[in-house]
């Protein structure tokens, strides 16, 4: 038995073997100034604060967001009213891919998946009683990000919250986009100078609002193991990075508004190891590579976000506690930002009473078990020391390949990533299947396949013809003329090279729809040919 | 040699999540059927013209939205419309186990929500096409 033990691999998902024990031998070429630091210091392994949770908990913020904007209105205060202290915003898919609800594409998909929007108007209902400089959104758009970064901006001046103040971030990451979830509308080119011009926009007008969130979390979800997730994301992330520079913005102007957004599941202490080598992998890639001299611009500031593939669709309440893991790793990981799946989510987008269940298991690893009474403190350990340098080398290891396959646009533009992730999927379902990848309820201990009772969010269709008919209105109501002109104006500088953000802020505030903004950007820019080779 | 059974498999609506249709897609494929995928956000429109260009003898829809009642709705029209009703339709993905009546009734051949073994995906599609193993 003993032997059996030994001899057994139990290799981590990034491919990492671990040993039965850790010894100092294992950190022995560590040097705690040069790989470690103090929290707050470079290269900031150990966390982007000297104080971390002692000085302020972690950001609470459940993605939540369906039906229309009133019905999310509700929501939003819902949360706010439990203590949560941001927002999440998720939003339909018609308005994720640029179209309005009217549009024949849109048929059935209205406020399903989350709060559909149209035109201004609707960012207004749902920010209605929400000080935009005191609550800040995360909204998870991507494609047609530029617009909604200019919705944003227009209800925060008609709340007379000025622009400087406005603190917000919209996901904004189309690459993630074309590797999973799938919401992208334009080529890789013509979303990268889209988000060159938020990225200028805000770096000039609006400081406090971070342009960019680079999501390995979906990318995870994908299929990628934890040291690809941190590779990818980088990979992308400096990629940004240099759109920023190319406008000429010092890199200190800008770095420090770029923040992640990651996933938390499965093997714990790889995920803490993720999270501390990642963070001091990035302070060295900005500081050796953009030469910033800022701290912030070092900083990788991350969203924990726990993660819909840990969880199960059989006793759905086991992903309660799965959560509270996800949670407790991302807390040891340093986060500053977290949300949860919640237990019901492979069913359908959460009930209410779900998300406070999410909300309250944040709230009591804040308050509650002494998380948050000193920093880092897993650090020192051989163990994590040790992974923590073995998962950054994986994570390089992980980024030369990409190098190799002529940098990250041309490896998507390609599909080089996407049938590599689907191959690695397929792989762990067969891993699922076999046994060998534990599921408690799924694929160990399984009870019998009664489906279980599930108190379930209910979707109506009466949503759409609500949305639609409310759409009509404003567009009966708005000045047409100007509607035109502002299009044309669009049209006209989307073909030249000037940034797009103020022509798209004139667009919005005389309430040209989403969709028509994007029809006029898709027939200059034509749209992404996904490669489907599986 | 029997000719492989050819399966298409399609993301109809907006939705963008396709690791899904892609592990079926690879499975059924390691099962020697002959596997088409035609990538994200298909029209209608767009699933009948692969279905007429490569005449596959199932079409496997991949649906995480939750919009799977008025997307198969509109399809099986559609199929109908062109005369292509023949070819047998499957579902799988997000799926409320109370709408999998409605979704058979649309002429829906077989329905999978997440959580459904893949061996029964193939065992059914075997059935369909007459190949029981």
């Amino acid at each position: 038995m003993a032997k059996q033990s030994e001899s057994r691999p139990f290799p981590l998902s990034s491919g990492i073997p671990v040993k039965p024990v850790y010894t100092p031998e294992d950190t022995k070429d560590l040097d705690y100034h040069h790989d470690l630091g103090d929290p707050g210091q470079y290269p900031f392994t150990r966390g982007i604060h000297p104080l971390m949770y002692r000085a302020r908990p972690w950001t609470m913020r459940q993605y939540a967001g369906f039906g229309t904007a009133r019905e999310t209105n509700e929501r939003f205060k819902y949360l706010i009213a439990h203590g949560q202290n941001a927002l999440n915003v998720a939003f339909d898919l018609p308005t994720q891919l640029g179209l309005d609800s009217d549009d024949p594409l849109a048929y059935g998909e209205v406020g399903r998946v989350g709060m559909a929007v149209d035109t201004l108007n609707d960012m207004e209902e749902a920010f209605q009683g929400i000080p935009l400089d005191a609550i800040s959104s995360s909204l998870t758009i991507n494609a047609p990000a530029a617009v909604f970064i200019a919705m944003y901006a227009v209800v925060a001046e008609k709340q007379g919250v000025p622009l400087d103040k406005v603190a917000g971030t919209p996901q904004n990451d189309i690459l993630k986009e074309y590797i999973g979830r799938g919401a992208w509308v334009f080529p890789a080119k013509p979303s990268l100078r889209l988000i060159g011009d938020t990225i200028e926009y805000c770096t000039r007008h609006m400081p406090r609002y971070n342009p960019v969130s680079v999501c390995g979390y979906h990318i995870r979800e994908s299929g990628a193991n934890p040291a690809q997730e941190m590779a990818y994301a980088f990979a992308i992330a400096l990629t940004y990075l240099q759109l920023g520079v190319d406008r000429g913005l010092p890199i200190d102007s800008f770095a420090g508004r770029i923040s992640f957004n990651f996933n938390v599941f499965g093997k714990l202490f790889e995920e803490v190891a993720k999270f501390r080598a990642g963070r001091r992998l990035w302070a060295r890639l900005v500081k050796q590579r953009f030469g910033a001299k800022e701290p912030r611009s070092m900083w990788m500031r991350m969203l924990a976000g726990g993660g819909g593939r840990g969880l199960t669709k059989e006793e759905p309440e086991n992903n309660i506690v799965r959560g509270a893991y996800y949670a407790l790793a991302g807390v040891l990981g340093g986060c500053q930002t977290m949300a949860l799946c919640c237990y019901d989510e492979a069913y359908t987008i959460p009930t209410a009473k779900a998300q406070l269940i999410s909300l309250r298991t944040m709230q009591i690893l804040a308050d509650e078990v002494g998380l948050t009474d000193t920093v880092d403190p897993l650090a020192g350990s051989y163990f994590i020391e040790a992974l923590t340098d073995h998962m950054e080398k994986k994570i390089l290891e992980y980024m030369d390949e990409v190098d190799k396959a002529g940098g990250i646009v041309s490896a998507i533009e390609t599909g080089v990533i996407q049938r590599q992730l689907a191959r690695q999927a397929y792989e762990e379902e067969k891993r699922i299947i076999s046994g060998e990848l534990i599921k408690i309820g799924v694929n160990k201990y399984r009870q019998s396949a009664e489906e279980p009772k599930v108190e379930l969010h209910p979707h109506s269709m009466e949503n759409e013809s609500y949305q639609v008919a409310r759409l009509r209105k404003v567009k009966a109501e708005r000045d047409e003329a100007k509607v035109e002109k502002a299009l044309a104006q669009l049209r006209q500088a989307a073909q030249g090279e000037e940034n797009l953000m103020p022509t798209i802020m004139d667009a919005v505030r005389v309430y040209a729809s989403l969709g028509e903004i994007t029809r006029v950007l898709k027939e200059v820019f034509g749209e992404f040919n996904e490669p489907t080779e599986l | 040699m029997m000719k492989p059974i050819k399966v298409l498999i399609t993301k109809p609506g907006l939705d963008g999540h396709d690791r899904g249709a892609k592990v079926v897609a690879h499975y059924l494929r390691e099962c020697g059927m002959e596997v088409i995928y035609t990538g994200l956000h298909k029209s209608s429109e767009d699933i009948v013209a692969q279905a007429r260009e490569h005449k596959p003898d199932v079409i496997g829809l991949s649906i995480m939205s939750g919009a799977y009642l008025p997307l198969a709705e509109k399809l099986m029209a559609k199929l109908k419309e062109e005369n292509l009703a023949h070819t047998p339709v499957i579902v799988g993905g997000v799926i409320r186990s109370e709408d999998i009546p409605a979704l058979k009734s649309l002429g829906v051949a077989g329905v999978f929500p997440s959580g459904s073994r893949l061996a029964d995906i193939e065992k059914l599609i075997a059935n369909i096409c007459h190949r029981d193993s």
